[in-house]
């Protein structure tokens, strides 16, 4: 029943996209001044149809409707109310029909919100749009339909593997995804821009709205992901470049990249091509990331791989996208002349985009060429966390820098006017790390520089935010609190790292450890069963000598029957300035546990630094012009 | 001239790039408990279907092969592969079926039972199916032949067909 309904929204669907395309032919050749009423309504039902059949598969998982496979591979009666909707998008082809809905959305928005712009603009970016709608729509009917039925109707389904029960993880899929697919309107629009010649400032303003849209969700994305890595996976780090966390990471560079350069083409009605590009590779570089993770290509902590035929699909799409984004891009190019003084704020641009994209490059040289290796030469390898950080860290310095100085270079031609400010910063930074480089412990040179550079751009930061309170200049708040949240992420990640204590020993039940300022007591040891697996328990008792602090941690070894499927689930308790974190493992034939125990200082300021990132794009979504 | 050069240039990269995708699409490699087989499954135990008793190892080496089935009333697949079951039941002298009904209610595994026949020679639970995570299930129907020795000859994920039928035929003459 539900499977028939579903399928016959999503079809409903399908036909509204060709009749879309078709009509918006039909009204390009008659050379209309208005949009024609009836491509709104278009729009609006096949909008509704889709959502109506996202509701379908909704109602599937709340009421357990096991006919549907979907819901029978990914629920259970027993499963949690919450967790029964989010398996609605747990799946592949649950995360599809979410995908599919996300580009139906976007392109109903982008049509009601760019009224005024030009006609023939609209009318191929909803052409474009809606051929990405039945390349996805067919590939979901055809290889992935989440209503496929199953005869006869099991009793009960097989339910959600426990890991995936976490409610960061709940939301992580849809946030990203409107970062991931919330770039296609503006692929749609850079295609329909070249073809109907729609340029400069207009155009910018009107994709500007749906970047930071999908810059903002992308970077909430990402930031949920790694919490849940943190808390979840328990090995104690939030970034491990994992080839899925990467996946997310490169188009995000793009985006960010196409942020600022977006601004110069509206200000200064420059570097068209160039945004252009950008707006292709962004979507593209989503695409090619849903096919690394879909595909099974690469191995990593997400689960969805299992299929070949579906890399092929969307192999296959992604390369007729990649063709014609370069045939039409190609065709309509023109090459622009610009002459940016060094010092304005259009160079410092540039100059963020050229670091975009050193990033980029490395991250995806990081992540292909394992691929790329063992395609050519059937050897296996592994690019781990030094690769990236030999090559990131220390251009961040760099970056940091010029992220203080450039916003507060005027446009055209503009010297940077505070260069007393800036010394003055500058050494205020130097003594500032030699002050917790004194008082707190020593660290690397390259970790010196980084806390200074970062500390430079944090105190720019606050003092941009003082003078845009006093009023003098005008200035950008949402800015200053991304570029802000940066310094600060930046500077506690330093602090996190090098002040990070690590201890790794062995304890016997009732013994005490005693290392620097901490007393560890091994109390006692239980064992409990559980639902599926014994849990092993160990508490313990951590005394901070230095503030006469004790606290109880509960870390635990879980033991699915078979011997080789321990899984161990760190303790950790999350404070103002510091989280502890332990966790232990059983040692063979012996009454020794090994135990880890980590502090890591600030670490839920990393969190709050990376929304604040975030929150200067939602900011600047709300408050649309803004003034430099 | 030279424009051109960089537009040949971006097309080939994009080609490349794709074709390498398309090639590493056949070195998938997937999480398979295929590599289980050749390991030895001692140390198992799992409730008796009928009584109090616990089926273990040892009411396997009596036997010169055992196919282990995980079945469930609620699974639909295994209804499809239960003909293949009585078949082997029938047809094999050297195979013995262990079945393992997997997460399910006993009233409802009995009427599965009444309603398509048995099969099985030995008949185990495993209600909460913690005790299936020994044999690396992850979900049913799966079946697994191991040997005298208890060690794993083949796996079978998903529903039994007539192929799979014929090859365990093949296997325990």
């Amino acid at each position: 029943m539900l499977s028939n309904i579903g399928i016959i929204f999503l079809i409903l669907t399908l036909a509204l996209s060709i009749s879309l395309i078709y009509y918006s032919f039909i009204n390009l050749n008659k050379d209309k001044k208005i949009v024609d009423k009836n491509i709104y309504y278009l729009s609006l039902y096949q909008t509704t149809f889709c959502i109506l059949s996202f509701f379908v598969l909704l109602l599937g998982f709340i009421f357990s409707d096991f006919s549907l496979i979907n819901v029978f591979e990914n629920s259970h009666t027993n499963k949690p109310f919450f967790y029964k909707i989010t398996g609605t998008w747990g799946s592949h082809e649950g995360s599809l029909l979410l995908w599919i809905n996300i580009l139906v959305i976007f392109s109903y928005l982008f049509l009601i919100y760019n009224k005024n712009k030009d006609i023939s603009f609209r009318f191929y970016t909803i052409i474009f749009q809606n051929f990405l709608i039945i390349g996805f729509l067919i590939f979901l009917l055809i290889n992935s339909n989440p209503f496929s039925i199953i005869i006869p109707e099991p009793k009960e389904g097989l339910g959600l593997n426990p890991i995936l029960q976490d409610p960061a993880l709940a939301i992580h899929p849809p946030l990203l995804y409107v970062g991931f697919v919330g770039s296609s309107i503006y692929f749609s629009a850079a295609m329909a821009s070249l073809v109907s010649g729609f340029k400069g400032k207009p155009f910018a303003t009107s994709i500007k709205p749906w970047i930071l849209i999908s810059w903002s969700f992308q970077t909430l994305g990402i930031i949920v992901g790694s919490i849940w890595a943190y808390y979840e996976l328990g090995w104690g780090g939030f970034w491990f470049w994992d080839p899925v966390e990467n996946a997310s990471l490169m188009p995000w560079f793009v985006m960010t990249a196409l942020m600022h350069s977006v601004i110069v083409l509206e200000k200064r009605n420059s570097i068209y091509s160039w945004v252009i590009i950008l707006c292709l590779l962004t979507f593209t570089l989503s695409v090619t990331g849903t096919f690394l993770v879909r595909s099974g290509v690469l191995n990593s902590v997400h689960t969805f791989a299992n299929d070949p035929s579906r890399g092929i699909y969307i192999l296959m799409f992604l390369s007729i996208m990649i063709f014609s984004a370069l045939i039409i891009f190609f065709k309509n190019y023109k090459k622009e002349n610009y002459n940016f003084h060094s010092q304005s704020k259009e160079t410092y641009i540039l100059v963020n985009n050229w670091f975009m994209f050193f990033f980029l490059t490395s991250v995806l040289i990081g992540t292909l060429y394992p691929l790329f290796l063992e395609v050519l030469t059937d050897t296996k390898i592994s690019v781990g966390p030094p690769f990236y950080n030999t090559l990131i860290i220390p251009l961040t310095v760099i970056f940091l820098l010029l992220m203080a100085i450039g916003p507060n270079t005027s446009w055209i031609k503009g010297s940077y006017k505070n260069l007393l400010f800036a010394t003055v910063a500058l050494v205020l930074s130097i003594i500032l790390n030699f002050m917790i480089y004194n008082f707190f412990g020593k660290y690397s040179f390259l970790s010196n520089l980084i806390i200074i550079s970062s500390i430079f751009l944090i105190i720019h930061s606050i003092y941009d935010c003082i003078k845009m309170f006093q009023k003098s200049i005008k200035y950008d708040p949402s800015r200053i609190i991304s570029h802000f949240g940066f310094g600060l992420l930046v500077f506690f990640i330093g602090i996190n790292h090098n002040y990070s204590i690590e201890k790794d020993f062995n304890l016997r039940v009732g013994e005490i450890k005693n290392f620097q300022n901490y007393s560890i007591n091994f109390i006692s040891l239980e064992k409990e069963d559980r639902k599926n697996y014994t849990a092993i328990v160990g508490n313990f008792s951590i005394f901070d000598k230095k503030n006469s602090l004790s606290e109880n941690l509960k870390p635990e070894i879980r033991i699915y029957d078979n011997p080789e499927t321990l899984t161990y689930e760190a303790a950790i308790r999350t404070k103002i300035y510091s989280d502890k974190y332990i966790t232990m493992s059983n040692i063979s034939r012996s009454d020794f546990y090994n135990i880890k125990f980590q502090e890591k200082p600030f670490m839920i300021w990393i969190w709050i630094s990376a929304v604040l990132i975030s929150v200067g794009g939602v900011i600047r979504i709300f408050k649309r012009e803004v003034l430099t | 001239m030279k424009i051109n050069f960089t537009r040949v240039l971006l097309l080939l990269i994009a080609i490349f790039v794709l074709s390498i995708f398309l090639f590493s699409l056949n070195k998938v490699n997937i999480y398979d408990t295929k590599n289980l087989i050749g390991q030895n499954i001692n140390n198992f135990e799992i409730k008796s279907f009928k009584n109090e008793k616990i089926i273990s190892e040892k009411n396997l080496k009596e036997n010169k092969y055992t196919l282990i089935n995980f079945w469930a009333s609620w699974c639909a697949p295994c209804r499809a592969e239960h003909k293949y079951l009585i078949k082997l039941k029938n047809n094999t002298q050297n195979l013995k079926i262990l079945g393992v009904n997997f997460k399910d209610k006993n009233k409802d595994a009995k009427k599965f039972i009444a309603e398509f026949g048995d099969p099985y020679h030995i008949s185990g639970k495993d209600p909460d199916g913690r005790s299936s995570i020994n044999f690396g299930i992850y979900g049913i129907p799966e079946s697994i032949l191991v040997d005298q020795n208890l060690i794993i000859v083949r796996k079978f994920i998903g529903p039994l067909n007539f192929e799979d039928y014929n090859e365990i035929l093949n296997l325990t003459k």
